[in-house]
Parts: structure tokens; sequence; C-alpha cells
């Protein structure tokens, strides 16, 4: 095959940008004057902006995608899936760069921006990877970051436990996870995800080391998005990390995880792998119908009980992981489109209503050096439009409409039912009338409750304002006009997998 | 050339690799800990190695010399964590990380 560079460029040129964007700030915060220095939060964030407009408005040309064709030697994927999650961690980061920026200690410094940056690019390699190396070196240059930034705050202790522990954690897990692929290569003789398909449908046996690679494999992934029994790291990282941070963790870490798990799941175990008379693909969809089932069940009531914020926040992203694996397992029915439309769906609301709860939470405890839900009584009193800011945010969490949170779910459900998982939507349904209680009960705080500090208002810095304002306008958005062009672009991408 | 099978390398590797996950699930201290995982990577890359002979190719090579390469920045962050936690507590067990519970 001739080598065409115009023709394969596209496919990675946002990670190129990305590149490029990095050892300039890198420059600029090294031998920078102090005016350029302080500037560097507007040059990522703006950058990173313009930067997903690349593969929001440069659609594969389809001919390219259709018949699995791959780029850079088999590395690559071009497909609009890889788009829309290239779009949203481009969006997450940018937004996150943003709010860090007022943070002591964090968003003073410029190597913040740096390490964000290079995580996102981890996460747009994983969300077009195609081969199992590159999986590999895209998933770790996601996680080192993360654990990088974890620890960020220097002299905080709790910071440095976070960090301690999601490296220790996080490492474990990706080394199992190793572990599996390599028994993939060793069974298939192919690093290539579509081409282990085909190698382990001809070979036709070796059960138990499918099993295992699988199980392995979905550790892994169990650990990156957080669903129970790996969740474990959650609350303690969530908690400890400078919020800034968490947020960040909490949005690109996973949608970069959940487009891999789908684009994983489809091209290494497809409904069509049969192997000793056992459908794999039975196999791993009752697998995770089980995570989801019992991470919707454990996060939703452990998250009841909590009084920290951050604490809650993270008890809620297990819960979330839970709802968007109903879409992963909505793969098994005779519509896979709509499952991975409405994880895709998900995953982008989702990262704008996190990250617009998170922006909230990050200047209350700025200002007010507490974490507890008890002293964000008095709220709406003290700055209402931070109140109404978080309230969008959390109303959407819970799925309430008009905001993007209701068709998010609306969409998952439907691919369940689609799929005859009925049951499972009924739990999840249920799941959801928990959650809104805890969702509903921080509203209340800070809307009914009177507090002590009730007269001391909280003054908003004009870009963050702007920044959720935007996003909570997104948030809205979302949940009103702009829900069919965005579904519909995310149906787009289920025709390359 | 080929007097040992690929067998004798998978199971030494899955030994190796049990090994490391006991020894993260027993061991207390970050380092070891840390020595644990990396025997876990590291049993990963002979099997690769292992397969890369049994199917004559190169793929898993070229595979592990990433996996280093990516062990190494592991290593790199690591080692910089756990002095960055002896400072901030003059100690590395993970039994005294312990500030956040509920």
């Amino acid at each position: 095959m001739e080598f065409d560079l115009w023709a394969q460029l596209p496919s990675v040129l946002p990670e190129i940008g990305l590149t490029a964007l990095a050892i300039v700030v890198l420059f600029a915060d090294c031998y920078g004057s102090q005016a350029t220095r302080r500037n560097v939060v507007y040059i990522s964030a703006v950058s990173m902006a313009l930067l997903a407009l690349v593969p929001l408005i440069w659609l594969p040309d389809p001919a390219l995608y259709e018949n699995g064709a791959l780029l850079w030697g088999g590395m690559v994927n071009y497909d609009p899936l890889a788009q829309i999650f290239k779009v949203m961690l481009l969006l997450g980061g940018a937004v996150t760069c943003v709010l860090a920026a007022g943070d002591k200690g964090v968003g003073d410094k410029g190597e913040f921006y740096l390490i964000v940056i290079v995580a996102t690019l981890g996460g747009m390699m994983m969300s077009s990877a195609s081969d199992l190396i590159l999986v590999f070196v895209a998933l770790e240059t996601l996680s080192i970051p993360l654990y990088m930034l974890a620890s960020f705050r220097r002299g905080d202790q709790r910071s440095a436990e976070s960090g301690m522990k999601y490296f220790l954690y996080g490492a474990f897990a990706s080394a199992i996870m190793l572990f599996g692929f390599s028994l993939l290569y060793g069974f298939t003789g192919t690093t290539n995800l579509a081409a282990i398909a085909d190698s382990m449908n001809s070979l036709g046996d070796g059960l138990v080391a499918v099993m295992a690679a699988l199980v392995m494999v979905v550790l892994g992934f169990g650990f990156k998005i957080g669903a129970v029994p790996f969740h474990f790291w959650t609350p303690d990282v969530y908690e400890g990390a400078p919020t800034p941070v968490t947020a960040f963790v909490s949005v690109s870490s996973k949608a970069a995880s959940f487009a891999l798990l789908l684009r994983f799941m489809t091209a290494v175990f497809p409904a069509d792998l049969v192997i000793a008379g056992v459908v794999i693909q039975d196999f791993w969809i009752n697998l995770l119908v089980v995570i989801s089932i019992i991470s919707m069940s454990l996060g939703n009531i452990v998250a009841l009980r909590q009084t920290n914020i951050k604490r809650l926040l993270a008890y809620s992203s297990i819960a979330q992981a839970g709802y968007t694996l109903i879409g992963v397992a909505a793969l098994q029915g005779e519509n896979p489109d709509l499952a991975v439309a409405s994880v895709s769906f998900y995953m982008f609301m989702y990262i704008f209503t996190n990250l617009l709860v998170f922006g909230g939470a990050i200047l209350f405890i700025a200002k007010t050096d507490s974490e507890e839900i008890s002293d964000l009584a008095g709220l709406n009193r003290r700055s209402p439009w931070l109140a109404l800011f978080m309230t969008i945010g959390l109303l959407s969490l819970g799925g309430i409409p008009p905001t993007a949170g209701f068709f998010g779910k609306f969409f998952l459900f439907q691919a369940a039912v689609n799929a005859n998982l009925v049951g499972l939507a009924l739990i999840a349904v249920t799941n959801a009338i928990i959650a809104l209680y805890y969702y509903l009960v921080v509203i209340k705080v800070m809307y009914v409750d009177v507090g002590p500090d009730d007269d001391v208002a909280i003054g908003i810095p004009r870009v963050y304002g702007w920044s959720l304002g935007i996003t909570a306008l997104v948030v809205i958005l979302l949940g009103t006009i702009i829900v069919t062009p965005i579904y519909n672009w995310a149906t787009l991408g289920a025709a390359g997998l | 050339m080929n007097a040992i099978g690929t067998e004798p390398y998978i199971i030494l590797s899955m030994v190796l690799f049990l090994m490391g996950a006991l020894g993260v699930l027993i061991r207390r201290n970050a380092i070891l800990l840390f020595m644990s995982v990396e025997l876990m990577l590291n049993s990963a890359n002979l099997a690769l190695v292992a397969f890369a002979r049994e199917w004559g190719q190169v793929d898993g090579h070229v595979f592990v010399f990433f996996v280093m390469t990516v062990a190494a920045a592991e290593v790199a962050i690591g080692l910089a964590l756990i002095v960055n936690i002896f400072r901030e507590r003059q100690s590395i067990n993970i039994d005294d990380l312990q500030q956040m519970r509920g």
C-alpha cells in the first residue's frame, strides 16, 4: 500500500496541534516574562478550544472508515467516534484550564497546564487507538500525568496521599491489563484489534486463555472508569486531589476510557466470536450488566450519607459510570448503533455537567476553605449566580428536564430497552430516583438553609463567571434545542465500529 | 535452537505475575509494593517476548520496548510521589495513608 501523507494527516491533526501547544506552553512557562506566564492559562484554554473545532468540522470521508481502513500502519482509527470523543476531551481540557486559573498552588503554576495538555493528548490517542501497543501507550500517557496532578498541591498531606493511592492502584490495574494484552497477543499473533478477533475466530479454541484475557482487560477498564468493585480509589483520590484536578479526572479519564471500551469490546470480542460453543459476547455483556448494577446501587446508596461535597460527587461519579455501562451492555442488541450513540451523548453531556458542578465547588472551596455540604447553607444569598450554576449542574446529574442529563439518561434507557435489557433499565430508573434525593438535598441546603456567614458575599472573578455561564448554557441547550444535532452526530459515531 | 518450548516461559511469566500480584496485596511498604508492580509489568514483557518467538514476529519485541519506556516513566513519577509522601509523613507504610475515610 502506498503511503499517502496528505490523506493520513487529518486523522492526527488535533494530536499534532496539541503536541505543539504543549511545547509552546513549556517554553512560555520556562523562559517567558511574568506577563507571558500569567497568560499561559489563556493560551492553553483558547488553543484547546480552537483545536476542538478541527475534529468538529473536519469529519472523515465515509469511504475511509466504512470498510475498516486503518491509518498510520494500522495504529489509528479515523472514524466519527474518535472525532466525537476528541472534541469532548479538548473542550473538557479547555474548561479545566480556566477553572484552575485562580486556584492557589495549582493554577498559578504553568506546568499544571502542560500536564493537563499531555493528559488530554493521551486521552485523544486512546479514543482513536486500534492497536494494543498504542492502546497501552495512550492509556499510560493519560494516567501518568493524572498521578502527578493528583498530588500537585505541595505541602498538602491529603493531596500527597491522594496521588500515592491513585498511583499504586493505577499502576497495579494497568499491569493486570498489560498481562491481558500479552495473552491476547500470544494467542493470536497480532496486536491489531480487528485482526485479533478474526484470528481467535479461526482458531476456535483456548477458551480459558481468552476468558482470562477478557477478565483482565475488563478489570483495567473498570478501574479507569471507577466502577465497582474497582472503585475503592475514587472517593479518596477525589477528596484529596486539588479540586480542579478532581474535575479533570472525573471527566477526561472517564470519557476516554469509555471511547476505548466501546471500540475494544466491539472489535476484539464481537458478536460472532464463538469459542468452543461459548458466545464470548454473552459472557462480557453479563459481566458488564452485573458491574453496572452494583456500581449504580452502591454509588448511590453510599452517596446518601456523605457530608463532604467532593466525596458526594465521587460516589455520584461511580453511579454515573454504572449508568453509562448500561449503554455499553446494550451493544448486545440488534441495534448497537443506538448503544454507541447513547454512550457518546451521555459522555458529552456528562463532561459539561460535571465540570459545571465542580466549577461551582472549586470557587466555593477556594473562597471559604470548607468542603462540607452544610457550609453551602445560604449560598443563594451569598452568590445567586454560583448557586444557580450549581443547581443547573446538580439537576442535570439527577436527570431532570430541561437539562442535558434528562436526555442523556433517556437515550441510555432507550438503548437498554431496545437491547432487551428491560430489567436493567428498571433498576437504573429506581437508582436515578434515589440519586435525585441527595442532589436535591444539596440544592435545598443552598437555597433554604440559613448559615452563619449568610451576609458574606462570594465574588466570582469575571473570566471564571463567564466560563461557568457558558458551560451552564451548554448544559441547558443540550437538554433543549441542540439535542437532535448532537445526538445525530453521536449516531454517526457508530458507523465506523 | 528451540530446545526450550514456549510453555515454560509462559508458566514462568505467570508465576512471576502471581508473585507480583500477591506482593501488591500483601506488602505494606510503598517501595516494595512498587517493585511488585514492576515485577508484574516484567512478567508481561517476558510473556510477550516468548510469544513473539513462538510466532516468529517482531511485534512482541516492539511492544516490550514500549512497555519498558512506559515503565521507566512510571518509575520516575512513582519514586517522586514516594519521596513526596515521605516528606509529609516521615513514613512510606501505606497503612498510614488513612487521613481520608468515610
